[in-house]
């Protein structure tokens, strides 16, 4: 008895592992397919012809795209800067104060999460086009903060709930004011989220298409909406180049983040061992 | 934007003192949020009621003609298919991501970091280019075609392409990652100490999974059917890119009243539509979590 459920566990586990495999391999193959083709010496994609590195020279010399790109990520710099200070802010306001309008910010706030972003890039066009600001890198940006900030908040209150408030009473005790009290005592216990609301805000921003097709202009485009207007005609192996390097970029990224936090882990864990 | 919300300031100063704190922190995200998400809704609302005029301009005429013009055969069929696949879509993501879920769930933590790690890099890879790679995966010269005539096993190469099924493998390709994590997140926080009382009770397996395992996990599996459905029905670039026009979604058609026919009060009715469909789901999600996630706000 006892050795069939063991055989039956063993059996579950195989297939388990299988099964996970098997879903891996369909979530990465377009990426490889991706990357396999930044490499191949023919133009039309279909087939493998050979090992090159063209695209990539291609990509670096003669290519519009890497001013798309530079465009991109200006305003997902931009955009994460902004959301995150307004959202780390508003936040914590939410959180500790009471006044008339909350319901409705609250509410405001969780509709750009909720609804398909197709109504939120069209929304957003008739706000614009109703005050006749023109569209374009601003009306790009302002967009994506908008939709930033939700995420900020949300990643931000999950911080807030979890924080000791008695530390800043006893800061403001101890005679400090609010604003010192924010920027000596808060601010620093509010460094994680503060850097995965911003990893959020920025990959959120630097991947939309959707809201971002409909407030772009005509002269001024975020990457991944000049991908989107070539995607039909089909993509030429540089755009495979560019992606293959963003992904490592971020690949990069991802790991100095762990790295950072780890580092932060042993020196939160040290400064405990000093004070005690 | 006055976000003094109508209180008459009677003494400058100490008002100001009173308020400061609160207006400082939350004046900011109160206008914002007002300014470029709560008052662009109310417009959609207000749009989708007036008339637009032969120009594709907007005639401000009160008329229902927007909401009756979506009951068109043609335009009904649209939705139907929108809520087929995204439907379809859902159910695979469901039948993929809880096993995997699951799967990592009985890793130890470290590894299920990594693993979980592994779930959402293809997410920060550029999903036109992921989905151009469906695309050329599937055509009718491509790899998978290729490699299934030179094993012999076909002998016409098979037409994938601008078809609904590689529309769903789009929207998967798009989706998958997404509908891991809130799966992961509520089978990780599942007391293993329940599934061993149930099998002590006599429940076999499967019994304790329909019984245990998934109404416990509720919360997670609406959560991923709410963040995979929401977006395939929005999703207009997938069925562009892998369609080629030929799969109409309503997303697309959406997008197409306000960027390409210039209907916008027709446009405005079909995303009030979008929304209704949305806030239903969100309804259902409340209900069932009953934890009032959504509601943190």
């Amino acid at each position: 008895m006892a050795a069939k459920i063991k055989k039956r566990r063993k059996r579950l586990k195989i297939g388990g592992t299988l099964f996970a495999f098997l879903v891996y391999a369909f979530i990465y193959t377009p990426i490889a397919v991706m990357v396999v083709f930044s490499f191949n010496d023919q133009r039309i994609n279909y087939y493998w012809k050979g090992f090159t590195f063209k695209w990539y020279e291609k990509l670096f010399t003669d290519s519009d795209l890497l001013s798309y790109l530079w465009l991109s990520l200006f305003i997902a710099v931009l955009a994460t800067v902004i959301s995150v200070i307004i959202g780390t802010i508003g936040a914590l306001g939410l959180m500790r104060f009471e006044f008339m309008l909350k319901k409705v910010v609250n509410t405001s706030l969780y509709i750009p999460v909720v609804i398909p972003e197709v109504v939120m890039g069209l929304s957003l066009l008739m706000l614009y086009e109703s005050v006749n600001m023109p569209l374009g890198v601003t009306a790009i940006l302002l967009a994506h903060v908008t939709f930033c900030i939700p995420f900020v908040v949300i990643i931000m209150r999950g911080r807030l709930a979890g924080m000791d408030k008695s530390v800043e009473e006893a800061s403001m005790d101890l005679g400090a004011n609010r604003l010192t009290t924010f920027f000596k005592i808060t601010l620093p216990m509010l460094i994680p989220g503060i850097m995965s609301s911003a990893f959020m805000s920025f990959t959120l921003s630097i991947d939309d298409v959707i809201i971002s097709n409909f407030v772009s202009g005509p002269t001024s485009t975020t990457l991944p909406v000049k991908i989107l207007s070539m995607v039909k005609v089909g993509l030429t192996p540089d755009i495979n180049a560019l992606a293959t390097i963003m992904v490592m970029v971020l690949l990069l990224g991802i790991i100095l983040n762990s790295v950072f936090q780890a580092l932060m882990k042993k020196r939160a864990s040290i400064n405990i061992k000093t004070y005690f | 934007m006055n976000e003094k919300n109508g209180i008459t300031v009677k003494d400058k100063k100490s008002w100001f003192r009173r308020n400061g704190p609160v207006l400082s922190t939350t004046g900011p995200i109160s206008v914002w949020m007002l300014v470029f998400v709560l008052i662009p809704m109310l417009y959609i609302i207000f749009i989708s009621f007036m008339t637009r005029d032969v120009y594709g301009g907007i005639v401000y005429d009160f008329t229902l003609d927007n909401y009756k013009e979506i009951i068109q055969p043609l335009y009904l069929k649209v939705i139907w298919k929108s809520l087929k696949l995204a439907f379809i879509t859902t159910v695979i993501c469901l039948l993929l991501g809880y096993p995997l879920a699951y799967y990592i769930a009985g890793k130890p933590s470290k590894t299920a970091a990594k693993l979980i790690m592994l779930v959402m890099i293809p997410y920060w890879t550029n999903s036109l280019v992921r989905l151009y790679s469906v695309n050329l995966l599937g055509a009718t010269n491509g790899p998978i075609n290729n490699i299934l005539m030179d094993i012999g096993l076909i002998s016409e190469p098979l037409d994938m392409l601008y078809s609904d099924g590689i529309v769903v493998i789009g929207l998967l390709t798009a989706m998958l990652p997404f509908s891991v994590l809130p799966l992961y997140a509520s089978i990780e926080k599942l007391d293993k100490s329940l599934l061993e009382a149930s099998r002590d009770l006599g429940a076999r397996p499967h019994i304790t999974f329909l019984k245990v395992t998934i109404p416990l996990t509720m919360p997670g599996i609406v959560g991923c059917v709410l963040l995979v459905f929401i977006p395939s029905l929005g999703m207009y670039y997938v069925p562009e890119a892998l369609g080629g026009g030929k799969v109409m979604l309503i997303g697309s058609l959406v997008r197409n009243q306000f960027l390409v026919t210039k209907n916008w009060p027709f446009g405005a009715s079909l995303a009030i539509l979008l929304v209704l469909m949305t806030l239903a789901m969100v309804w259902i999600y409340t209900r069932v979590s009953k934890m009032d996630d959504l509601e943190v706000f």
